[in-house]
């Protein structure tokens, strides 16, 4: 039993947790650009200095924030009413429903995120669209802005939230609110103070599964964005294979971690508190 | 009550156009005679035929499968032992750090685990003349990621297990182990499949860590579809996705029928 | 070969807070069908858990057939259970099933059919060796369970609630069964069961448990004519409980209380007003109320085939009852 735990705890140990530890080493570390590799270690505050002081990384950071936080909106917005009526259906239509839901997030990511430029593009079929019913005469590109990260996110993402929020939704006893319109409330009430407040635990997974990783999003912000969107993954990824500077990138990675820590402890304690309960 | 389903319904109608319209367009295009996705030019195969013989895309997708399939058997013993002391081992030194440990992987963002590993690569090749960056750095950055996945699954299949069975065999005469391996195994078996099969895929798309940790020489499947994108649209990338779409599709199918054949 | 086949000292398990077995001392011979009798609650399955290794004892000693087996997993014990819930191995057919214990032996592979068809034989269930489990029904479970429990010839086999699942007219048949291949294979059984009418009838020994304790073994005629407690007296059947003096009371059985329409010349007598009677077919319980607002029970078997019995509700009645009907208790 004892080498059941140990190995994967060792695995884990090595390979996850002991790079942490270089990423941090490193990131205090000083640019050398001429030594294989190209650091120097000390105790160097440089790279983060320059990441809380210069406009442009905290333009990058707040950013990522605000487009992480919004797209996890829309994408509850969408994901749970998809995810209550796949509840809400026959149970025999549901592992059906479900897969449909669950197919995208097993097609590669990147090629789905490649679909959305096509779309997206100057002459792309939604423009084409939308020039064709008269709706939006002269559209301007949509692909190179916000929106368009904020729909690659919704995209990406929608499976992971639909799915937690399926899970949390699909154990309710519906007749919950039966008792709720028994006792004189209209649906939208019921809805309100019995569903959602029962949901909650989906609602927090499925928006903690979503806002964390997309807060460090690279792929959608560089092949959806445009130059003048910055997102902190982005940001890394830069400095790290253009600028060859990896103290910084470091930097990055670390004050990314500690951003999310506070969150992703909530996820943690989350999957440990709903696996108790079964 | 009844209102409230069918607005639900009817939004989760525009989800599924809303996953599937760019994957059908792509689809599509991968059949059109032109090098556009803005005009339809007439159905053609050709661009099946260049993807065919493309030597660089199929030397990348062997080594994205190769890769893919050794992380995901990896990942399936690991994610297996973890999951099973996740689920069987109440208390031991370090669970919680161990439980943080095992699930932290599946929200992380792909480009800090990327440069942590790149970062571990580097300084083992300093301290150690460490593994040479190329197929096995990337099965351990695949598998230290998937692993997570299969020990939730497996976590999850564990907790509606029927424990009486596992008292029986060994009031029978079995050994811990052996009731694991004749009794335990073979009913969670399917959960393990369906780990496996995620692991597999979640591998072979992989790009950010695989970025950061492959080497001069390797370049996997998603790697070469990046560097081409970024160019811009491509109908050979549409080939290679309705290809990808049916063996997802397919893998899906078979991971459903395998969760749902509880014997 | 008088040596007890079990003997328990002092067992004590604890869940937490919950003690479920407090300190029991417990001896059982050879070739008994022993019952452990006792509501939810009172230990007796963590017991029964205790003896076939599923559970440790905190403290206290296990021995079985004089070996102090306390410590040893359950698959080095020579013990062997039928499951309450028969826990049947899903993905094995009722053959493979049965031969488990005998592959992990490594008994032969020619031993072990042949074993399994004998057992199976026992058991009634011969053609039924290629079905799976959730095909069969819960009569034909249990007995797949109870197959695979026997086959190893086990010192001792442990039976959990063995009928619980069945319905009703299953479990008397079953009750028989049980018994009489208890008798030919002179194997000592230990049952765990929270029907006292089962245990009573099943068994040529008993214990009451409550609240992790014994309170009371014997034979099934003693806890009934001699309880030791007025737990037993009520747990066991219905028992009449009269305060007769300071920390004394008499159990008196509703059987032996006879009823008159007019005052009877007996050792004890009462009189009283029927309240209630119910009709149990065989019997009937006549529910009197007798001075002070004292609720009595008397029964007496419907030996004429009347529509309507002697008594009726709202009679006067006179209950009297022998000298010795009453079993004295000082707790």
């Amino acid at each position: 039993m004892r080498a059941v735990i140990a190995l994967p705890f060792a695995w884990l140990i090595v390979f996850f947790l002991l790079p942490f530890v270089l990423v941090l080493v490193i990131a205090f570390g000083t640019n050398s650009p001429d030594s294989v590799p190209p650091v120097e270690l000390g105790l160097n505050f440089e790279s983060f200095r320059l990441l809380f002081t210069d406009d442009l990384y905290l333009a990058a950071w707040i950013s990522s924030l605000r487009i992480a936080a919004t797209s996890t909106l829309c994408a509850l917005l969408l994901g749970y009413p998809m995810a209550y009526a796949i509840a809400r259906a026959t149970p025999e239509r549901q592992p059906l429903l479900l897969m449909l839901v669950v197919l995208p997030f097993w097609t590669s990511f990147l090629i789905r995120v490649y679909a959305w430029m096509g779309l997206l593009s100057e002459n792309g079929i939604l423009n084409q669209f939308l020039r064709w019913t008269g709706l939006v005469p002269h559209p301007g590109t949509i692909l190179g802005t916000e929106w368009a990260i904020h729909l690659g996110i919704v995209y990406a993402y929608l499976p992971f939230m639909v799915l937690p929020l399926y899970a949390t939704l699909e154990k309710l006893d519906w007749g919950l609110l039966e008792a709720a319109a028994d006792l004189g409330a209209k649906p939208m009430a019921a809805f309100f103070t019995v569903t959602l407040p029962l949901s909650m635990p989906g609602v927090m997974a499925g928006c903690l599964l979503v806002f964390i990783p997309a807060v460090g999003e690279f792929v959608i912000p560089d092949l959806l964005g445009g130059t003048n969107t910055l997102m902190i993954g982005k940001v890394l990824w830069d400095e790290f294979f253009s600028n060859a500077d990896w103290p910084l990138a470091s930097a990055v990675a670390i004050l990314l971690l500690i951003l999310l820590v506070g969150p992703i402890a909530v996820f943690q304690r989350q999957q440990a508190r709903s696996l108790e309960r079964r | 009550m009844i209102g409230r389903a069918r607005l639900a319904f009817t939004l989760l109608i525009f989800g599924y156009a809303f996953l599937y319209l760019p994957i059908a367009l792509v689809i599509i295009y991968s059949f059109n005679d032109s090098r556009l996705v803005t005009v339809w030019a007439g159905f053609s195969l050709r661009w099946w035929h260049t993807l065919f013989q493309n030597e660089a895309m199929l030397s990348a997708a062997w080594l994205s499968l190769r890769i893919a399939f050794v992380s995901a058997c990896l990942s399936a013993i690991l994610g297996l032992s973890a999951g099973y002391v996740l689920a069987r081992v109440p208390r031991f030194f370090g669970r919680t750090l161990f439980g943080s440990l095992v699930i932290a992987p599946m929200v992380m963002p792909e480009v800090v685990m990327g440069i942590s590993m790149l970062l571990l690569f580097v300084g083992s090749e300093q301290l150690l003349g460490g593994p040479e960056r190329g197929f096995w750095t990337i099965v351990i950055s695949h598998t230290t990621f998937s692993l997570a996945f299969v020990a939730i699954v497996v976590q999850a299949r564990l907790a509606d297990f029927d424990r009486s069975l596992e008292e029986a065999a060994m009031d029978l005469g079995a050994t811990p182990w052996t009731t694991f391996m004749t009794v335990t195994l073979p009913l969670i078996a399917p959960a393990l499949g369906s780990g496996w099969l995620l692991a597999f895929t979640l591998s072979l798309d992989d790009l950010i860590m695989t970025q950061f940790v492959a080497g001069a020489q390797s370049q996997t499947l998603p790697m070469r579809v990046y560097s081409s994108v970024r160019l811009g649209v491509d109908p050979q990338i549409n080939v290679l996705a309705t290809i990808v779409v049916a063996i997802a599709a397919a893998a899906l199918v078979l991971s459903g029928w395998l969760t749902r054949r509880r014997a | 070969m008088n040596a007890p086949i079990v003997r328990i000292e002092g067992a004590t398990k604890r869940f937490g807070a919950v003690v479920a077995v407090d300190n029991v001392d417990l001896e059982i011979a050879r070739g008994e069908l022993f019952a452990l009798l006792g509501g939810s609650g009172c230990g007796k399955s963590t017991l029964l858990r205790l003896l076939a290794g599923l559970e440790t004892p905190d403290s206290g000693r296990i021995l079985i057939d004089g070996e102090d087996m306390t410590g040893v997993p359950p698959h080095r014990r020579p013990v062997n259970m039928m499951f309450q819930s028969y826990a049947l191995f899903p993905h094995m057919d009722v053959a493979a099933n049965v031969g488990y214990g005998l592959r992990r032996d490594g008994t032969p592979k020619s031993e072990i059919a042949a074993r399994v068809a004998q057992v199976l034989a026992l058991v009634r269930l011969e053609e039924l060796g290629g079905r799976r489990p959730s095909q069969l029904s819960g009569g034909q479970r249990q007995r797949v369970a109870l197959a695979r429990a026997l086959i190893k010839r086990p010192k001792i086999l442990l039976l959990d609630e063995p009928l619980a699942a069945l319905d009703r007219k299953l479990r008397e048949g079953t009750r028989f069964e049980l018994v009489r291949l208890q008798e030919q294979l002179g194997l000592t059984f230990i049952v765990v069961t929270h029907d006292q009418e089962e245990a009573m009838s099943m068994a040529s020994r008993l214990a009451v448990m409550n609240a992790g304790r014994i309170v009371q073994t014997g034979a099934p005629h003693e806890l009934y004519e001699q309880p030791a407690s007025r737990f037993v007296a009520d747990f066991i059947g219905i028992a009449n409980i009269l305060e007769t003096g300071p920390g004394q009371w008499l159990a008196l059985r509703p059987e032996k209380i006879a009823l008159h329409a007019e005052p009877a010349d007996a050792a004890h007598t009462m009189a009283g007003r029927i309240v209630d009677i119910a009709y149990e077919g065989g019997r009937s319980l006549y529910r009197v109320a007798v001075d002070e607002g004292r609720i009595m029970i008397a029964s007496s078997a419907n030996v004429l085939r009347t529509r309507e019995g002697p008594f009726h509700r709202g009679q006067d009645v006179w209950l009297s009852w022998a000298a010795d009907a009453g079993h004295p208790l000082r707790e």
